[in-house]
């Protein structure tokens, strides 16, 4: 009999606990795929945050520690100093990395550590239940912004690409998206690249997923794609923002 | 080794931390611990080690956590409102079971404060300072050498126990010059002894789980009838150090002792002075010095209160902390009496002679 399709082996066999329509169960398998690939299961280590994804450390089959809001960056800093024969990822919200977490990832980038991240954005918090996240766009109704959110008042939502690409040390900063099966594929070669980087000791690598979360948006799955393609990727455009490797002379 | 070298308590702590087996180093500048930093910057990158200034002591703690959960020795440090900074991370360590050093050396506070010596975290360490129920081992060093042979006595508590454990000194013993010696430095087949012990549950494949490893580094439990089970066990584990761990000095306590004393650190090397001229006089003054805050030598203090023992007085840098656990040692048996001052001042030997006298 030949297999057609299986559990990836970084991915321990849990029921994910996420939501009908979530992406984060995607997002996981994009990561622990590329981790099979790569063949780098076995010297791993990953941060989990503090959101919906608090769990990843039960879901990730490697080495996992679960970090306090928005420390991710600052854990796998020492983790990756500790044991530099590691390879070390975090995974992260938007509230985790672009709110209570912004030193962190600004500094760890900085540093250019040699560490990759993964940034899931769906512009609320969700875990506590569709608060207003750094990332919520213009207008849009949260239960912290629920006459929406009010640019003049609060700001415009805070482009975690952008902003990482002001600084020299980062190795390779890109956006995908996860609102359909060709973004989704296209998503799984941007990671599989940041992984590579990241087994080749290349620098900083960072991806953004551009994500959705029906349940509190309150629509359906199909209608919070089309929603977060009208509404968010006009603030998030997907690309990249940075990619050293070219610059080095060996594009793909 | 065996020489003495003349050096400021934040560099000789420093020295011995690296030769008790630290190679990871974390913080964020602070006066008055700036030395110690300083001479981590120095000498890390000279025995291999590493040292990082991190952009606040939010993120020095919580590298502290990423490091320590990898199973290898590391260390931080901070003066009184960087502690505050680090009291999250401290609490997932001890949430964790994660061993970690943290150096405290204490200024004046309340809030920026002022920059000169104090024991006004006295409260904040012993009593918790971070979130939930856990606790820190605390050693509280009164001279530099001790201030130094105290690093690796609290990376070894830190390993034995998996718990965070803090040498809460200040500002004139970080900043004070006296000759130390020291210990000689761990050697490549004990700091490997010093990496291996921590296999069994820290991340890093090992030669016992060479092909698959996961373990998870985690002070999380959503089920509430876990998470009881997992403070129930932490709190095992204080008694445990309550039962073993306690640490004190007794001096000039004697059966004709009229006055008893008890002091920490910085306060206790004034009230020495004040007992040894008492003692000239002709009046005998006995001294407790807990060398462990907590756990705490409740025992020592009651067993000191002989029969012609009138009165405790106690000498702290602060409004009056660690006299509340005085208390709770001496029971209502005794008068207990309060020598303090704050503002970063040091009282002087003969304000506290003059506290004794009125109590004699």
């Amino acid at each position: 009999m030949k297999v057609i399709a299986e559990r990836p082996k970084s991915l321990t066999d849990l029921q994910f606990t996420y939501c009908p329509g979530c992406m984060h169960g995607v997002a996981h398998r994009l990561i622990a795929e590329a981790m099979d690939e790569l063949d780098m299961r076995n010297n791993m280590m990953g941060v989990a945050p503090v959101g919906c994804s608090v769990f990843a450390y039960k879901f990730f089959d490697c080495d996992m520690a679960e970090a306090a809001h928005g420390r991710a960056p600052a854990l796998a800093t020492g983790m990756k100093r500790a044991r530099p024969d590691m390879h070390v990822f975090t995974y992260q919200g938007d509230g985790d990395l672009a709110a209570i977490g912004t030193a962190e990832i600004i500094h760890a980038a900085n540093r250019g550590e040699h560490i990759t991240v993964f940034f899931v954005n769906n512009a609320i918090y969700g875990m506590t239940g569709g608060q207003m996240a750094p990332t919520t766009v213009p207008g849009m109704k949260t239960t912290t912004s629920p006459y929406g959110r009010d640019e003049n008042d609060i700001g415009y939502p805070i482009q975690a690409c952008e902003l990482l690409a002001t600084l020299r040390a980062p190795y390779f900063i890109e956006r995908v998206s996860l609102l359909s099966p060709q973004e989704i594929l296209k998503a799984k070669k941007t990671v599989y690249k940041a992984m590579k980087f990241n087994k080749e000791e290349r620098g900083f690598t960072f991806i953004e997923f551009v994500s959705t979360c029906p349940t509190n948006w309150g629509v359906t799955p199909a209608e919070a794609s089309n929603w977060a393609r009208e509404n968010m990727l006009p603030y998030f455009p997907i690309g990249n923002f940075r990619d050293k490797s070219k610059e080095e002379g060996e594009a793909k | 080794m065996g020489e003495k070298v003349l050096m400021k308590g934040n560099e000789a702590v420093a020295e011995a931390a690296i030769r008790a087996g630290c190679r990871l180093y974390f913080a964020y500048p602070i006066t008055p611990q700036s030395e110690l930093i300083e001479y981590m910057a120095k000498m890390m990158p000279k025995v291999n080690g590493t040292f990082v200034q991190a952009e606040s002591e939010v993120s020095a703690i919580n590298m502290v956590y990423g490091a320590s959960g990898c199973g290898r020795r590391v260390m931080t440090s901070s003066s009184s409102p960087g502690i505050s900074l680090k009291q999250e991370g401290i609490s997932y360590i001890a949430g964790a079971n994660l061993p970690a050093v943290i150096v405290n050396v204490q200024r004046g506070g309340p809030g920026l404060g002022d920059i000169q010596p104090a024991q006004g975290d006295y409260f904040q360490a012993t009593k918790g300072g971070g979130h939930g129920d856990y606790r820190n081992i605390v050693l509280a060093p009164s001279t530099v050498q001790e201030f130094a042979d105290m690093a690796g006595l609290a990376f070894d508590l830190a390993d034995k126990y998996r718990n965070p454990v803090m040498i809460l000194s200040d500002g004139l013993l970080g900043q004070m010059m006296e000759p130390v010696e020291f210990k000689p430095q761990k050697t490549k087949e004990e700091l490997e002894e010093l990496d291996r012990q921590h296999y069994e549950w820290c991340m890093y494949p090992n030669e016992d789980e060479p092909n698959h490893h996961h373990h998870e580094i985690n002070s999380l439990e959503i089920d509430p009838l876990v998470l009881e089970k997992h403070v129930e066990k932490l709190s095992e584990k204080y008694d445990e150090i309550e039962a073993k761990e306690k640490r004190f000095e007794k001096y000039n306590i004697e059966a004709d002792n009229e006055v008893l004393v008890v002091a920490f650190g910085t306060s206790a090397r004034i009230a020495k002075s004040a007992i040894d001229e008492l003692k000239e006089e002709g009046k005998s003054v006995g001294l407790i010095r807990p060398i462990t805050v907590w756990p705490y030598p409740y025992e020592a203090i009651s067993e000191a209160m002989t029969d012609k023992v009138k009165k405790v007085v106690v000498m702290e840098l602060n409004l009056g902390q660690m006299i509340e656990d005085v208390k709770l040692a001496v029971n209502g048996k005794l008068p207990v009496e309060f020598l303090g001052k704050v503002g970063g001042i040091l009282f002087t030997p003969e304000e506290a002679k003059a506290k004794i006298l009125e109590n004699l």
